[in-house]
């Protein structure tokens, strides 16, 4: 009952705030006037700015958000730990050293579909070594540190790049990729990530029962029934495609996929399967709010989402991995 | 009728030999504990048993399937099992943890079946948990917890129960009380495959008691055939007692026996 509830809050919200970043930014834009925008029924500079750039602007937001709090959420359901989430991982951080490899050498420029493909080959790679060493590794800190660690390598890697980069141009082009950002994003960048956000979800949301099973530990999950193999690969490729995908979208953003995630935890009675979809929304939710302020904020340069998630986000992960202290051990 | 064998079972750890040349069988209707010290391979024998472990050689079968190749699913509708170790990742709240024992029967948390959650309740009411349902998991005591995990093992409803240890953290009271569980579930014509260290009571509830050492099975028979001053000897290195009377078998252990 609580969690329909939540998931009706979370709905009604997220539309909410989509209107919200259609009407703010720096000349607002009364409700009629975007309703009647987005019902093509305005000015072609009304819809223009709607169109064009405010709707995909904040759903591209949007399908970030949830691509990466429905993966946080599984891949603390798979790991067993409230920390794991594909920032602090280094999931979305190989993600986009892969994507600034195929802007670098731009490769990026012969298909629509290289840039995604490179973020979510990076993103495979890394949840895929992940998840092969967590296997072995039952200590949750070593994992965390095997992020840590993945994260650093991949961030040299791309201080090479930027320290290489051939021209100014590529150098601003890569550094978005690497801060994360959602600004001038059209349909056609969304049209091209939507199908792997959606493949991802969707593999994730099949995987959700053994989650719930994996709550038991591995060896009373598969006595439960559960093939532990095809669970761990099926949860490493959703979060791996869907992070990827995201990561092609917006470049990396990290924290939002720990945080949304244990804000719903307790409402679902801490079930990871039950956890799942509202994550993704609340993820959502979450992402258009700080693009809405990243916009309206009068700073002279406009802030990157990236930058203002890690802010907002580093805090709360310190004080989660705090409070897990003082509870388990 | 299930049943469960291992035939000429050996199990390897790197170079440990930790289940060697164990023949085994679990029909419905029997309760069988198995007994033995501290790493006589008693864990790895039921987790190779039901096809947790791949075994070196030989092999084990349920109800003529090879465990090992079996789907988990199909082979979780048939066992049910109770591990040593019962880790917990969320506190998850107590009927939530119950109803994952319905997880072969396809049942998802929050949305059970009238059959799954029908399972669910009267588990919860045999192992006294109804008081409880709502709490969670981080606020119970151990054996609390033990009695929710034997409830999640009870509610899968199946024909055959593997269970290591389920009855250790428990105080006297519901020792007894999941001993008894165990004793009806087999009466009712379940097979239960039963790890214990409480000798007595074992031998109070069992209609067979398999005793290992070092990774063989030494014994295996009824408890009155098995338990036995020479037995204790040989499997515990002590020196007991076996003391029967109207109320029936208890164990006195006198001394530890020189190792020689």
């Amino acid at each position: 009952m609580t969690e329909r509830l939540l998931l009706v809050a979370l709905i009604t919200s997220s539309l909410l705030a989509l209107f919200a970043a259609c009407m703010l930014g720096s000349t607002p834009m009364e409700l009629p006037r975007v309703i009647a925008a987005l019902f093509g029924q305005s000015s072609t500079a009304d819809a223009v700015v709607i169109w064009q750039i405010r709707l995909p602007r904040a759903l591209a937001a949007w399908l970030v958000g949830a691509a990466l709090g429905a993966s946080g959420a599984a891949l603390q359901g798979l790991l067993r730990n409230p920390l794991a989430e594909p920032g602090v991982l280094g999931v979305t951080a190989t993600a986009s050293l892969f994507a600034t490899f195929a802007l670098y050498y731009g490769l990026a420029a012969s298909s629509v579909f290289v840039l995604p493909a490179f973020s979510i080959i990076g993103a495979l790679i890394a949840t895929g070594l992940l998840a092969t060493a967590a296997i072995r590794i039952k200590s949750v800190v070593t994992l965390i540190l095997l992020g840590v660690g993945l994260s650093s390598f991949s961030a040299a890697a791309m201080s090479l790049l930027l320290n290489l980069a051939p021209n100014p141009f590529t150098l601003s082009d890569m550094i978005n990729w690497l801060l994360g950002s959602v600004a001038n994003r059209s349909f056609e960048d969304i049209e091209m990530a939507l199908p792997f956000i959606l493949l991802g979800l969707g593999i994730l949301f099949v995987t959700r029962r053994g989650l719930s099973a994996l709550t038991l530990g591995e060896e009373a999950a598969s006595g439960l029934g559960l093939n532990l193999r095809t669970q761990r690969i099926a949860v490493v490729l959703g979060a791996g495609i869907a992070t990827g995908a995201s990561v092609a979208l917006a470049g990396a953003i990290g924290f939002v996929g720990i945080v949304a995630p244990h804000i719903v935890r307790p409402v679902v009675h801490h079930d990871p399967a039950r956890s799942l979809l509202p994550s993704a929304l609340l993820a959502g939710l979450i992402l258009v709010v700080a693009d809405i302020g990243v916009r309206i904020l009068p700073t002279t340069t406009e802030l990157k989402l990236g930058v203002v998630a890690a802010l907002i986000g580093a805090p709360a992960f310190a004080w989660i991995a705090m409070q897990r202290r003082s509870t388990h051990e | 009728m299930s049943d469960l064998t291992a035939s000429d079972l050996c199990v390897r750890a790197g170079n440990a030999l930790l289940v060697d040349d164990a023949t085994l069988t679990l029909k419905s209707g029997e309760l069988v504990s198995i007994l033995g010290p501290n790493g006589a391979g008693k864990t790895s024998l039921i987790r190779a048993m039901i096809g947790l472990l791949p075994p070196d050689r030989g092999d084990c079968q349920l109800n003529g399937v090879d465990c090992y190749r079996l789907p988990p699913f199909e082979r979780a509708q048939q066992v049910s099992y109770l591990p040593q170790r019962r880790p917990l990742a969320w506190p998850n709240r107590v009927r939530d943890i119950v109803a994952l024992g319905r997880f072969a029967h396809g049942a998802a948390l929050g949305r059970l079946g009238q059959q799954d959650a029908a399972a669910v309740e009267s588990a919860m009411d045999a192992c006294d948990l109804i008081p409880l349902a709502d709490r969670t998991a981080d606020t119970l005591s151990g054996g609390e917890l033990a009695r929710v995990h034997f409830a999640r093992t009870l509610a899968a409803h199946t024909p055959l129960l593997v269970a290591d240890e389920p009855v250790d953290a428990l105080d006297p009271l519901h020792q007894l009380s999941v001993a008894s569980l165990m004793r009806n579930y087999v009466d009712q014509g379940g097979g239960a495959l039963v790890v214990l260290h409480n000798i007595a009571l074992a031998a109070r509830i069992s209609d067979r008691l398999v005793w290992m050492k070092k990774g063989r099975i030494v014994f295996d028979g009824s408890p009155q055939a098995t338990l036995t001053a020479e037995t204790m000897a040989t499997i515990f290195g002590v020196e007991a007692r076996i003391i029967t009377d109207a109320h029936g078998v208890d164990v006195r252990i006198d001394s530890a026996l020189g190792r020689g």
